[in-house]
């Protein structure tokens, strides 16, 4: 049964307005062998998985797909469901108020005269739960179970419906070392009973430990499929596939002129915000220097924004320790309000539910984070806020036709501008950009970066939080790398490489050029 | 877009259709009413008695559009204004306070109420739909615990907030002198707003309005209140306009500049519109949540003094589905049901259209549970209307008008960047669990 494919996909090409995301992509996935997808962020590792499962149907991408043997053409994921093919998402779709058992068959319940028959439910319930080794009472809700348990629910209730090929989206991402080691045990179990697994995931030393074949996504394209069981296949081999293209001149020129150390955070540690068992920072310490750009590479749920905005006035989590220091002198700072005054930015990296009010006008966007610096008596100069928007507006070149413009209406770039100007007009010392060039096209991306590299030309810090490895390297001066909440390096940009930072951001362990 | 379609757009405050068609529909509403009552409806009397009667809803619906703008609900206004009331009234009767003494603490007492409402919602982060639903039982029961259920009345010296007018001076020339010198006040300061406005716009270097446009604003306007001058000025001997018209008024000026104008004003609209965004703004949306709690219930305060002062007594049903009335009045008004969206001055269009529907099927003689049938329908009917223009995207007052044949190009962009490849991975690099952010 060996060497057959269960799997083939041909030349899928998959494109959404303006952006092709998938471009002539194909692989061979062999029955019986659990297969690696590998890739950076945004490479089309999710979007691959998306058409196989129906999620865009056929007819909205190109290329075929031959599984078992024949074409088939999903239109949506009950049919391939039905076919076989089970897909278990990095965000968990269970239900937290219903019971195990309750959730397990959901849309799938065992009936009998259209009443749920809770013996057979019970009982099946046990069956699963066994087949995945968790040991919980199947009444209990979901919610009073963690992470790593809810996963294997999730598995349970994939198994229920017959899958013969099963997809893991980064299923240990939010799992610590002994439940991963469980749930890749788990796997390979599966594996010795016949089923066919694909399983996307950042983390390499788990790929290479399980996986007997790994392809490899750049870009939107194919590189290479290596064959793991054959041997001489390692995370600096898989590294070098996923981040092996050329660092274009897609930054503009900028001679950095770096200031003396202003900004400092000591030891940060701050706990997951539900789940007091994690931390999502773990003793963090970095700095920044006047006019200096820090860049902080790290991959999906890593900890970078958990860091910046807990950083930036305790938004985020619980925070149990650690200092900043600025200018020489511990500060307090306990909410936003007083790391604006203390002057903090901080550009989120969801502009739309994090960043912007979207029923503002742009200029009312734009002075909404410092109100107090154009009011009098808690009276907003509205003739200033039209003036100091229509600067911004000019200055940013913002594509609106006025300030009274609605930031709804305008595009990703231009709101991302509105963004930075709304920061820019605070006047920050410190400005932390997390994903700033984030779903915006590449004309409005250089021109973002001009603006950073002139506020950091002001001297201004700057802290670039970016999954994109060319931008870090392309912008920054000085990168740190953070792996599962800690900080694992730190490296002058120029001796650094794509190859050594995803070393240190996949592991904890420190590259060779680290000094 | 042609110029005169830009000129309608400034001419309704650039806000479409939304605030305009409502003035379109309270003046239909009015001439509909004055045709079929024979004229009674915009009567001097009739129109008095209305200011007299309805003023309650015009306080609570400036408290009320400022909560829901920022994404609150108050539904114990009611019980809140009879709870005062009785206060008032049992402190004239048992304790002899003096009038003024007694308005005082009617609204200290509003105040302390609201401070108690405020805190569950701002810091222990209850919803204000439930917090407010437990006060709507609290008060009512506080009131009957006062008033001991029966009605206690109150003394003249007192009940003129609520059925006094402006006192008459001067020679007699058959109208209340008052009145006038009220309404060529209010024409003045019109025409002030009107060129300050002008000035302003040319100030910050946008284009400047057609004169046209604001020509016909200030007739349409100074026309509006020429005629409700004389109304109130023609009405029977002794009467004039009314004080609480007086009150109404001064809160609508105050709170219209307040949401525009002010820091605070800014952050209500922060608050609702993107809470998230405005915590990592720096806005305190707990002190903002908890002075709107406060705010709404001083005003109900304000509107159960008024309404014991008209009825000259204050009773255990006092203010019974007064917070339906100027919830109504806030969505009619124009305000969305998420939040975020809405103006005092909408409101304050919307309370007239539920007051005038109210009075005008009423004097047909048509009967209390079915003017209640068709005020329903009409809030549904505002509403609906509401979410439909949502989900179209909000078409032009004109490109409705002239047909409808433009519609909203759909927004390409928010598709295309959803669309992106590296969006697909989730919308964010890292997983950050959704969790209130204050």
């Amino acid at each position: 049964m060996a060497n057959a494919p269960i799997l083939e996909m041909r030349g899928i090409t998959k494109r959404f307005p303006g952006v092709v995301a998938l471009s002539d992509v194909s692989m061979t996935v062999t029955r019986g062998e659990i297969h690696a997808i590998c890739g950076e962020n945004g490479a089309g590792k999710s979007t691959l998985m998306k058409v196989l499962s129906g999620v865009y149907p056929y007819g909205t991408y190109e290329g075929e797909i031959i599984y078992e043997g024949e074409e088939v053409r999903f239109s949506d994921t009950k049919q391939s469901e039905s076919a076989g093919i089970a897909i278990i998402h990095q965000e968990l779709a269970l239900i937290p108020q219903l019971s195990i058992t309750e959730n397990l068959f959901l849309g799938n319940e065992i009936s009998r005269f259209g009443t749920i028959d809770w013996v057979a439910s019970q009982k099946r319930a046990r069956e699963l739960l066994d087949l995945v080794g968790l040991h919980e009472d199947p009444d209990a809700l979901i919610r009073t179970l963690g992470v790593g348990k809810q996963q294997l629910v999730e598995i349970a209730k994939a198994l229920h419906k017959d899958v013969k090929l099963l997809i893991l989206d980064e299923p240990t991402a939010a799992l610590n070392e002994a439940e991963s080691q469980h749930l890749l045990d788990l796997l390979t179990g599966f594996k010795a009973s016949g089923m066919t697994a694909i399983l996307i995931s950042h983390k390499l030393n788990e790929v290479q430990r399980v996986a007997d074949s790994i392809t490899i996504i750049r870009d939107g394209k194919t590189v290479e499929t290596l064959d793991v069981t054959a041997g001489g296949v390692d995370e600096d081999r898989i590294i070098r596939g996923m981040v092996g293209r050329s660092l274009e001149s897609r930054f503009p020129q900028r001679t950095p002129r770096i200031g003396e150390t202003f900004f400092e955070v000591r030891n940060w540690t701050v706990q997951h915000p539900v789940d007091p068992d994690r931390l999502v920072c773990k003793d963090e310490s970095f700095y920044v220097r006047r006019g200096e750009i820090v860049g902080f590479a790290g991959l999906m749920g890593a900890g970078r924004t958990e860091l910046a905005m807990s950083v930036f006035g305790r938004s985020y989590g619980t925070y149990l320790g650690g200092e900043i220091i600025k200018d020489g002198r511990p500060i307090q700072i306990t909410n936003v309000h007083e790391a604006i005054e203390n002057g903090m930015g901080y550009v989120s990296e969801d502009r739309k539910t994090l960043g912007l009010n979207l029923l503002d006008t742009v200029k009312r966007a734009t002075v909404s984070a410092r109100l107090e610096k154009i009011s009098r008596a808690g009276v907003v100069d509205e003739l200033k806020e039209y003036q100091i928007a229509e600067e911004y507006r000019q200055a940013l070149r913002i594509k609106a036709n006025s300030v009274d413009e609605g930031v709804s209406k305008l595009s990703g770039g231009n709101q991302q501008k509105v963004v930075l100007a709304k920061w820019m007009f605070t006047d920050p010392e410190l400005l932390i950009l997390d994903e700033p060039t984030r779903g915006i096209d590449v004309g409005a991306k250089y021109e973002i970066y001009n603006i950073i590299n002139q506020l950091a030309a002001q001297g201004k810090g700057i802290v670039l939080i970016s999954s994109e490895l060319p931008e870090l390297l392309g912008m920054s001066d000085r990168i740190y790398t953070i792996f599962e909440g800690q900080i694992t390096n730190v490296l002058p940009a120029e001796q650094a490489d794509p190859e050594s930072l995803m070393v240190s951001m996949t592991s904890t362990r420190r590259t060779r050029q680290a000094a | 877009m042609s110029k005169f379609s830009d000129g309608m757009r400034t001419l309704t405050g650039g806000r479409g259709l939304s605030q305009y068609s409502m003035i379109i529909a309270l003046v239909a509403i009015i001439l509909v009413f004055e045709i079929w009552t024979g004229g009674y409806t915009l009567d001097p009397t009739n129109v008095i008695n209305m200011v007299q009667q309805y003023s309650y809803i015009l306080i609570l619906a400036i408290g009320m559009v400022m909560l829901i703008i920022a994404g609150h609900i108050d539904l114990s206004v009611g019980s809140v204004a009879a709870f005062v009331g009785i206060v008032v009234a049992q402190s004239m009767a048992v304790w002899h306070l003096p009038a003024g003494l007694a308005m005082l603490l009617g609204l200290v007492v509003g105040a302390l109420v609201g401070a108690w409402q405020g805190f569950w919602v701002a810091y222990v982060r209850v919803p204000a739909f439930i917090v407010t639903l437990a006060g709507q039982l609290i008060f009512r029961g506080a009131n009957q615990v006062v008033g001991n259920s029966t009605a206690v009345p109150t003394p003249d010296s007192y009940n003129w907030i609520g059925n006094g007018f402006l006192p008459d001076f001067g020679p007699d020339f058959g109208y209340s002198n008052p009145t006038l010198i009220l309404g060529l006040v209010v024409i003045a300061a019109l025409i002030w707003k009107e060129v300050h406005d002008r000035r302003k716009r040319v100030r910050m270097g946008a284009s400047p309005q057609p004169v046209w446009v604001s020509v016909v604003r200030l007739v349409l306007l100074c026309g509006i209140t020429i005629f409700a001058t004389f109304l109130f000025a023609t009405g029977r001997v002794g009467t004039s306009f009314p004080i609480v018209g007086i009150i109404a008024g001064v809160l609508i000026l105050v709170y219209s500049f307040v949401t525009s104008s002010t820091v605070f004003g800014r952050h209500i609209y922060a608050v609702g519109g993107n809470a998230s965004a405005a915590v990592l703004s720096g806005v305190k949306s707990r002190g903002v949540n908890f002075l709107l709690m406060m705010n709404m219930s001083i005003l109900a305060a304000v509107a159960g003094m008024v309404f014991v002062g008209n009825a000259q007594a204050s009773g255990p049903f006092d203010g019974t589905g007064w917070e339906l009335d100027a919830i109504a009045a806030v969505f009619v008004g124009g305000a969305a049901i998420f939040g975020g969206v809405g103006t005092v001055a909408g409101s304050i269009i919307g309370a007239f259209v539920m007051a005038f529907l109210a009075n005008g099927l009423s004097l047909l003689g048509l009967d209390a549970s079915w003017v209640s049938i068709i005020r329903g329908l009409v809030l549904l009917a505002a509403v609906a209307f509401d979410v439909y223009n949502k989900t179209q995207g909000r078409p032009s007052i004109i490109g409705l008008l002239l047909g409808g044949f433009r519609r909203k190009k759909p927004n390409i962009t928010e598709e295309a960047i959803q669309a992106q490849p590296q969006g697909l991975e989730k919308p964010s690099g890292d997983q950050v669990d959704k969790v209130p952010l204050s």
